[in-house]
């Protein structure tokens, strides 16, 4: 489904990412982890088509598209949806007509028509219940005086509604007690399908007990050094990261 | 880079931009008692008016002009500016519009207001001014049946000279300030309508307006009187082309409202407001006010603003009648280098009067936009109440929002209150929106429409739509 290859991504001048490679098929839940300016946020909002990131040399391709080639909005219609790390706050816009026009938008791309407003309030109703957010939120601005928790609740509350092919959570699981952690996750597991890639970033192991991945991949200066399964996050959990540089060096 | 491809989301081609190339029977720039002479002259003015006149001009001359805003710009070299201009036409105006210049005629197709055509499908009566001459005034014998009269001020004054001795100057005196003061010397047409007692208005009332002539100021001056329980809905729209010397635009309004009487004022303005330098732009300084005289009257001010190289405008309400009402609802752009300081003044006199502002400013660009208000409880204005809600909204990272709020309560049962936020667009915004599959214009489009919500409702319904369009063309730029 993605294809992300000897990618080379430069921010400011400074190369970030040095040859990164990566393959998520569909149905399958990857974990990128790796210490602090590893280049973990810069790959997925490179994917994200984030503005002031240079990519010097390499190919990202979606279900066969080019990526790189597609705007911001293309590739969100195209079911690459990105859940941000620190949800910006939009005044004056409600979250419910943005989730309506998003939605509407995706439809759009795909051919369908507008979903009719009762369909969707039902829709969105049901969505708010599983992640046990209050209705009145709907008619706030989004992400104004939202908590950190509760952003993050929204942004899988989006994801959840939107349905992407593929989910890239940026550390989802920042800021977050434990009963939250438990929404978001839950939230997370609700999204898994076969047809469906997820991309979990994430500094701590914590949160791949509740959403516990195929694959994980450790980001070292701007390379992915190691890949495994769910184990090698525990390893890393009690070993740290320097064994991982050790052996790639040997 | 990012914040260049921002401020190319904020340009926009002014489209209104052309001139027409109709002569012009315009005076040498200049003004002293000849012009106003000429003025009156031309306009067949009876002897009181031109006294008047004088009387202002006397009043002028002793007067500074006033510096306290919060804008920038050169002095104005008021010799430096003719004060009449006309397009060249036999004496009498055109009865029909069969008689008028097909030139004027396109002039207006090309604004896209094809007076015919739209005043035939929306019923709406349309006063047409063309620089300082109205051109013709359609509709009036509808209106002559409902009472009302609609017309410009020129014939007002020639016509109706005792309703217009009579509340001439009873809401903005010559010397309330310095604009005013030489509007009340120079003014050289705007409107006139009187709704008697008990009447409603039976359509929307509309005028044009255009400076054409370089260097021509344009002082329009318009009198809204509405009787005992009488209501009327008025719209006022303007355009302008480009130009490359300021112009100057000081009109007046004045507004009375009698017991349980009605006026709603509405002003869509979409001025040129200068190149990206700033230059070239109009100057728009206005003394707009309403008289709620009479008991359980009401005056309505809503408005949205687009243009203009500087704006200096507080469209305000005098509460002297008992539970009038008195309300502004503003949408105010700014871009480019435009420089708006607006707002308006409530002024509670009456027991029992209430006052709502709803101000919503938006600034891109290099612009600077204020927000002035004061809120003036009376010492008898028992159990007044304001409420007001004032917020900014900032585009990019180089323009500016004030506020400046003045509250003088005289009153200790009156109830004020005062609510304001500030916010910003930026490119992360933008980004959150397009990473939804939302395009940059749609999400710009959508954030500051959710924004203007509250001022778009109260707008009359053409003007709404005409409203959202020129926010997004004015907020579109080079995107995609």
């Amino acid at each position: 489904m993605l294809e992300v290859k000897d990618l080379h991504v430069t921010v400011e001048g400074k190369e970030i990412l040095k040859g990164l490679s990566l393959t998520i098929n569909a149905g399958e839940v990857h974990a990128i982890m790796g210490p602090n300016g590893a280049g973990k946020s810069t790959l997925s909002s490179v994917i994200a088509g984030k503005e002031g990131y240079e990519v010097t040399s390499g190919s990202i391709t979606f279900e066969g598209q080019d990526v790189l080639e597609m705007e911001v909005e293309e590739r969100a219609q195209a079911g690459l949806l990105l859940g941000f790390q620190h949800p910006v706050e939009i005044p004056g816009v409600k979250n419910i007509y943005l989730l309506k026009s998003a939605l509407n938008t995706q439809r759009a791309a795909r051919g369908e028509g507008e979903m009719p407003a009762p369909e969707f309030l039902k829709l969105i109703k049901e969505k708010i219940a599983e992640m046990q957010m209050d209705a009145s939120f709907l008619q706030r601005s989004v992400n104004e005086g939202f908590s950190g928790g509760e952003k993050k609740r929204n942004e899988i509350l989006q994801m959840l509604v939107l349905q992407p092919k593929l989910a890239m959570l940026d550390e989802i699981d920042s800021g977050l007690d434990i009963d939250a952690l438990r929404v978001v996750a839950d939230g997370v597991n609700s999204l898994r399908a076969e047809d469906r890639g997820i991309l979990l970033v994430t500094h701590y192991q914590r949160l791949l007990d509740y959403i516990v991945p195929d694959h994980v991949h450790v980001l070292i200066d701007g390379r992915i050094a190691k890949s495994g399964d769910a184990e090698l996050a525990r390893e890393l959990e009690s070993r740290g990261y320097d064994w991982v540089l050790e052996e790639s060096a040997a | 880079m990012a914040s260049q491809e921002m401020e190319q989301l904020v340009r926009r081609d002014y489209k209104e931009g052309f001139v027409t190339d109709i002569e012009s029977d315009t005076l040498p720039p200049g003004l002293d008692e000849d012009v106003i002479a000429f003025i009156s002259n031309k306009k067949g003015e009876p002897e009181w008016m031109l006294e008047w006149r004088l009387d202002a001009y006397r009043k002028w001359l002793k007067m500074t002009p006033p510096s306290w805003a919060h804008l920038d710009y050169p002095p104005i070299d008021y010799q430096a500016i003719s004060y009449f201009s006309a397009p060249k036409r036999p004496e009498d105006r055109p009865q029909s519009l069969d008689e008028v210049d097909p030139k004027l005629l396109e002039t207006y197709e090309k604004l896209g207001i094809p007076l015919h055509e739209r005043a035939a499908l929306a019923g709406v009566a349309v006063d047409a001014v063309f620089d300082s001459v109205s051109v013709t005034t359609t509709f009036k014998e509808k209106l002559a049946e409902a009472g009302v009269i609609f017309c410009s001020i020129s014939e007002a004054v020639k016509e109706y000279p005792e309703l217009v001795k009579q509340y001439l100057g009873s809401v903005v005196p010559q010397t309330d300030n310095y604009f005013a003061a030489l509007n009340s010397a120079v003014f050289t047409d705007g409107s006139f309508v009187f709704v008697p007692k008990g009447v409603t208005c039976p359509m929307e009332l509309s005028t044009y307006f255009r400076i054409n002539a370089e260097n021509t100021g344009q002082f329009e001056r318009t009198l809204i009187i509405c009787e005992e329980g009488a209501q009327v809905s008025y719209l006022e729209g303007c355009t302008a082309p480009m130009r490359d010397e300021n112009q100057l635009h000081a009109a007046v309004v004045e507004l009375v409202a009698l017991d349980d009487a009605y006026i709603k004022y509405s002003t869509v303005q979409n001025w040129y407001p200068g190149d990206e330098d700033g230059k070239g732009g109009i100057y728009n300084f206005v003394t707009k006010r309403g008289d709620c005289r009479g008991d359980r009257s009401r005056i309505s001010w809503t408005q949205v603003e687009t243009g203009s190289a500087i704006t200096w405008k507080y469209p305000s309400c005098v509460l002297r009648g008992k539970d009038s009402k008195g309300e502004f609802y503003s949408v105010a752009v700014t871009n480019g280098r435009q420089q708006a300081d607006t707002g308006t003044k409530m002024i509670h006199i009456g027991e029992g009067s209430r006052s709502s502002i709803i101000s919503k400013g938006i600034s891109a660009g290099r612009s600077n936009q204020s927000y002035r208000g004061l809120v003036k409880i009376g010492p008898r204005a028992k159990g007044a109440r304001n409420f007001t809600q004032c917020d900014s909204l900032l585009i990019g990272d180089k323009c500016g929002a004030h506020t400046f709020p003045y509250q003088e309560i005289g009153n200790s049962t009156a109830t004020v209150e005062h609510e304001a936020t500030t916010s910003k667009i930026g490119e992360d915004q933008l980004f959150y929106c397009q990473s939804r599959g939302i395009s940059e214009e749609d999400a710009v489009s959508m954030i500051v429409n959710g924004f203007c919500k509250d001022v778009f409702q109260e707008l009359p319904m053409e003007f709404a739509v005409e409203a959202e369009a020129l926010l997004s063309v004015t907020l579109e730029g080079s995107v995609g």
